[in-house]
């Protein structure tokens, strides 16, 4: 039932990246200023995007799941907020590499959306330590739910702040993609599909994983009964269904 | 009064309440007996509306759980191993605190530690009492809003026997008081019930007017 | 709900009274900091940007002390179960906790601006202490709420005190970024300017908006 349609989004999701790396290295010219560096800038960019919009859309979820009670959108709720964090800790990685590329260092403060991240990054960090501190499954969801909702909240604002404090130190470098030639913004969109789907694609396998496992326990636990050792799961971070 | 059908309560992926079904007349007293872990805590906090029920029906004084929840708070009294209290506050000051909360007057106070002969240690920090004058307490503060519910878990265990006699007429059977009470003690818990229940890892393995139970039966609970 | 806020904060204080655990932990903590920070910049006075950043670093800090403590007693002790039985709006334990919260970070500030004056501020403070109260208020009503939020968040959690700080800090950057800039100017010499109005507005936009959220979450942290 979550397995369905993910060899189709998976063949997509490899058929649109293919696209996007070819246009990156054989169609979008090269930047004046900075080089071959710059194409950085559309892997770079697509991450972040992708990576708050997840965190935003965990928030959301985090709302259906306190509004339903449903399990199911904790489940989805934890596995966005996850993959949003490997997404962010990718952005951080190849923004770091631009900045090293551009400016000589591989830290710089002078660039909002880096800090901005930076900052958001160590937020969701805690996200599965306190899942994991918490034993009482309900408990866990339900506290969860509130942490992605106050995190979803502050990310935007996190943003705002950062980008006032840094204002009037450097011109910013990203941009706004209005402001790319025509090449360069079929480029950008092709790369932002293509991470996008593959965000979306690995959020599917792991929650068809997830949920396979879920039903396995439930059946072992019929088959076997309560006094099944293998049921009795020991402290988790993760979900349970 | 109480109406369960079919209630689970899970926990995490395991059953702590499986199916639990019951009724119980106003003026009534349930019992429940079993060993540790096999629910009854659990029981007692979803009567109390301190928990949900994931399945199944619950309705308590005539509301449905959880949606009529607000209705029967007030109305309810719950008596756990836990105090509830503030060690560090004196005994009318944790009850003045309950008062409010529950919009009762200060006389209400002075009354219900006169109920439970603590009045000459009222001003004394609840750390200095002894763990029998905490229980007693205790009492007082589960039973101050006069509950037309009482939920009792093992309440005698931190009692000697003239603290029992005292609380009494407080914690006691009555015509306009319900009570469900979790006891490990066979034949005093026995002598208390109008109706038994038995659970046996989150089942009722036993559920019977107490009048044809054996205190053998219940013994075989633990076994 | 009126009533009921007073009997909890009523109840907040007189156990605060009684223990003292928070507010002179947290005073004590202010200056002796302001001590470490002397010899740790090596130098003995600081204005402008640097007041503010030590200013602002150890006023958090310190009010992270009080955050870890606000819902210990409750969890220990008084438990949250007689609360939740009775007939009164929930939302209530938030707002009186958070203004718990607030009186402590008011009384930490008394003790905390004056000696960070004494200690080591270069500029004198008269001038620009109507505006740096305005700055501190602002403030406080954002680390109160979102301190009372990461608090009943980290209280039933295994390793509460590092969770607590481990989750507050992130979430006050903003805070920390309007409140520094804001007391920025008002720490420099010759009182370089009044607290810029965008900071204070975003620190005012922040306690809205964060507030807003934790009156609507905050049920669903104190249920079973």
């Amino acid at each position: 039932m979550y397995g369905r349609g993910l060899r189709t989004l998976s063949i997509a999701t490899v058929a649109v990246m293919a696209i996007a790396l070819g246009l990156v290295f054989f169609y979008a010219p090269l930047e004046a200023e900075q080089g071959f560096l710059q194409k950085i800038f559309y892997v770079h960019v697509p991450l972040a995007i992708v990576s708050l919009c997840g965190f935003v859309a965990g928030g959301l979820m985090a709302i259906q799941h306190l509004r339903t009670r449903d399990p199911r959108w904790d489940m989805r709720s934890y596995v966005t907020i996850h993959m949003s964090l490997i997404f962010a800790v990718a952005t951080l990685i190849t923004g770091s590499i631009w900045a090293k590329g551009s400016w000589g260092h591989w830290w710089v403060w002078s660039e909002p959306t880096l800090v901005s991240f930076l900052i958001v990054f160590l937020l969701y960090a805690t996200y599965q330590p306190l899942r994991f501190a918490i034993e009482d499954p309900e408990l866990q969801s339900r506290y969860a739910s509130v942490f992605a909702i106050v995190a979803g909240a502050f990310v935007p604002l996190n943003f705002l702040a950062v980008r006032l404090s840094t204002e009037y130190l450097h011109p910013r470098v990203l941009g706004s993609s209005s402001n790319l030639p025509a090449k360069m913004q079929l480029t950008f969109l092709v790369s932002l599909l293509g991470i996008a789907l593959l965000y979306l694609t690995l959020c599917k396998y792991e929650l068809t994983a997830k949920h396979t496992r879920a039903q396995l326990r439930a059946l072992r636990r019929t088959l076997v009964g309560e006094g099944d050792p293998s049921y009795r799961r020991s402290r988790s971070a993760v979900p349970s269904l | 009064m109480i109406e369960l059908d079919g209630l689970v309560r899970r926990y995490g992926e395991r059953e702590a309440l499986s199916d639990v079904s019951l009724s119980v007349a106003s003026g009534q007293t349930l019992v429940v007996f079993g060993p540790n872990g096999a629910g009854k805590t659990t029981l007692l906090r979803v009567l109390s509306t301190l928990l949900r029920a994931h399945a199944g029906s619950v309705s308590v004084l005539g509301k449905s759980l959880p949606e009529e929840a607000w209705a029967i708070r007030g109305r309810v009294g719950l008596l756990g191993h836990d105090p509830l209290l503030y060690r560090e506050l004196t005994a009318r000051e944790n009850l003045r605190f309950h008062a409010r909360l529950h919009d009762l007057s200060a006389e209400r106070v002075e009354e219900r530690l006169a109920a439970v002969a603590l009045t000459d240690r009222a001003e004394e920090p609840l750390k200095t009492l002894s763990r029998g004058m905490v229980a007693r307490v205790a009492v007082a503060r589960a039973t101050l809003h006069d509950p037309e519910l009482l939920l009792l878990d093992e309440p005698w265990a931190n009692l000697d026997p003239a603290a029992r006699e005292l609380i009494e007429p407080l914690i006691g059977a009555s015509a306009t008081r319900t009570r469900v009470i979790s006891s490990h003690d066979p034949s005093g818990g026995l002598s208390e019930a109008d109706l038994v229940l038995g659970l046996r890892a989150g089942r009722p393995a036993l559920l019977r007017d107490a009048e044809r139970v054996d205190p053998s039966e219940i013994a075989e609970l633990y076994r | 709900m009126r009533r009921t806020v007073a009997a909890l904060l009523r109840k907040e204080l007189l156990v605060e009274l009684r223990t003292l655990e928070s507010v002179p932990g947290m005073s004590l903590f202010a200056v002796t900091t302001f001590v470490v920070f002397h010899f740790a910049l090596n130098q003995n006075s600081v204005s402008g940007d640097e007041a503010a950043g030590i200013l602002w670093v150890t006023l958090l800090f310190a009010a992270m002390l009080g955050i870890n403590r606000l819902f210990v007693a409750d969890q220990d002790q008084g438990g949250f179960d007689a609360f939740l039985l009775a007939p009164v709006d929930r939302s209530a334990m938030l707002l009186a906790k958070a203004l718990a919260l607030l009186a402590y970070l008011l009384v930490l500030e008394l003790v905390a601006v004056p000696a960070f004056a004494l200690l080591l501020l270069g500029p004198s403070l008269g001038q620009a202490l109507p505006d740096l109260l305005v700055v501190l208020l602002l403030a406080d009503f954002g680390v109160a709420v979102i301190g009372t939020l990461v608090a009943a968040l980290a209280v039933r959690t295994r390793a509460r005190d590092l969770l607590g700080a481990l989750l507050a800090l992130p979430l006050l950057v903003p805070i920390v970024i309007g409140a520094a800039r804001a007391s920025s100017p008002l720490l420099s010499a010759g009182h370089a300017g009044s607290a810029g109005g965008r900071w204070l507005l975003l620190l005012g936009l922040y306690d809205l908006v964060f507030g807003l959220i934790a009156y609507a979450v905050f049920d669903f942290l104190l249920e079973d």
